[in-house]
């Protein structure tokens, strides 16, 4: 299916949002998600079934002010 | 010092991550600062989010993330949700911002994203301005902390208002206090200090210094002094002339 990831599309194999992170690499990584613009916790990921169109953010620690 | 939602902070000064010339320059600047609050933020990972995670962390110091770039309440609401799990802290920069020029905060959308995140246990610093209003229905919110702006973010005038936020200093005497944004200066640190701030938080002064390091240290050095003054009791100011050497037993010449 196509989704898309950080504003660009991507397709994926992945029918849920764990493993959609697990695809792009990010299985390890310490990444906040929120799908279609709302916040979706890390114990929710596994649970959390993907849609063709879905929109999700995968944010990171970064610099600051 | 005053303690900010129970943590009492070794030094009145927050610093910001971003725009150093390097990473090495930002954790020696830090350190040259005996800042003890690091801001952070949360962007799309694009490779760099987990290394910039193990260099904060390298700091040992508190940290505490923003909801930088959001304009609405929901947006702030949710990056905020976001930070919380990432960074593990309750502490969140409350930053909804109303003007792209001014980067003035958004009154009604910062009060609106601060009522749902007081509720939902976050321990808020609201970016705000220096609006009295707004700052009894911040803290009448929950905000238990308030940081009004000096001038607007990244601009260096220092402080805008000193009539404003000495004002507001005075109206709310028991709530601590930090000036977020608008500093360029060490003297406008140690102003805001000297006026009875209980910390500053700065970024884009030390940062874009031709030496970052350099300038941490002196707005670190400028903060610890506008703190002893105020504690000192500063004289009062008068309108004419007092001569400070004794008249009495001077010559008849």
């Amino acid at each position: 299916m196509r989704i898309e990831v950080n504003g660009e599309p991507r397709d994926i194999a992945a029918t849920t949002v764990e493993g959609a992170l697990s695809e792009l690499g990010w299985g390890e990584a310490r990444v906040a998600t929120a799908l279609n613009g709302d916040f979706l916790p890390s114990a929710a990921r596994a649970d959390q079934t993907l849609r063709d169109g879905d929109r999700l953010e995968v944010l990171a620690p970064m610099q600051g002010g | 010092m005053r303690d900010f939602y129970g943590v009492t902070l070794p030094g009145a000064m927050m610093l910001g991550t971003a725009q150093y010339p390097s990473p090495t320059i930002m954790a020696e600047a830090f350190e040259a600062s005996s800042a003890s609050v690091a801001t952070v933020s949360l962007r799309r990972e694009a490779g760099g989010g987990q290394a910039f995670w193990d260099l904060i962390r390298g700091l040992g110091l508190r940290v505490l993330p923003n909801t930088a770039g959001c304009h609405t309440a929901r947006e702030a609401v949710t990056t905020a949700r976001m930070a919380r799990e990432v960074f593990q802290t309750d502490w969140i920069k409350l930053e909804v911002i109303g003007h792209a020029d001014t980067l003035q905060p958004d009154p009604f959308g910062l009060l609106e994203a601060a009522k749902t995140l007081c509720a939902e246990g976050f321990q808020v610093f609201p970016y705000t301005t220096e609006d009295q209003v707004l700052a009894q229905r911040l803290v009448d919110a929950g905000c238990r902390v308030l940081m009004p702006w000096g001038a607007p973010i990244g601009s260096g005038m220092g402080l805008n208002n000193r009539h404003g936020l000495r004002s507001l200093r005075a109206a709310f005497p028991d709530i601590p206090m930090v000036i977020d944004a608008g500093l360029g200066l060490p003297s406008h640190a140690a102003e805001a200090m000297e006026m009875g701030f209980d910390a500053v938080l700065l970024n884009s002064a030390v940062a874009q210094a031709g030496d970052p390091v350099a300038m941490a240290r002196a707005f670190g050095l400028a903060v610890q002094a506008g703190a002893l003054a105020r504690d000192a009791d500063p004289m009062g100011v008068r309108e004419m002339g007092m001569p400070s050497t004794p008249l009495l037993g001077k010559a008849w010449l």
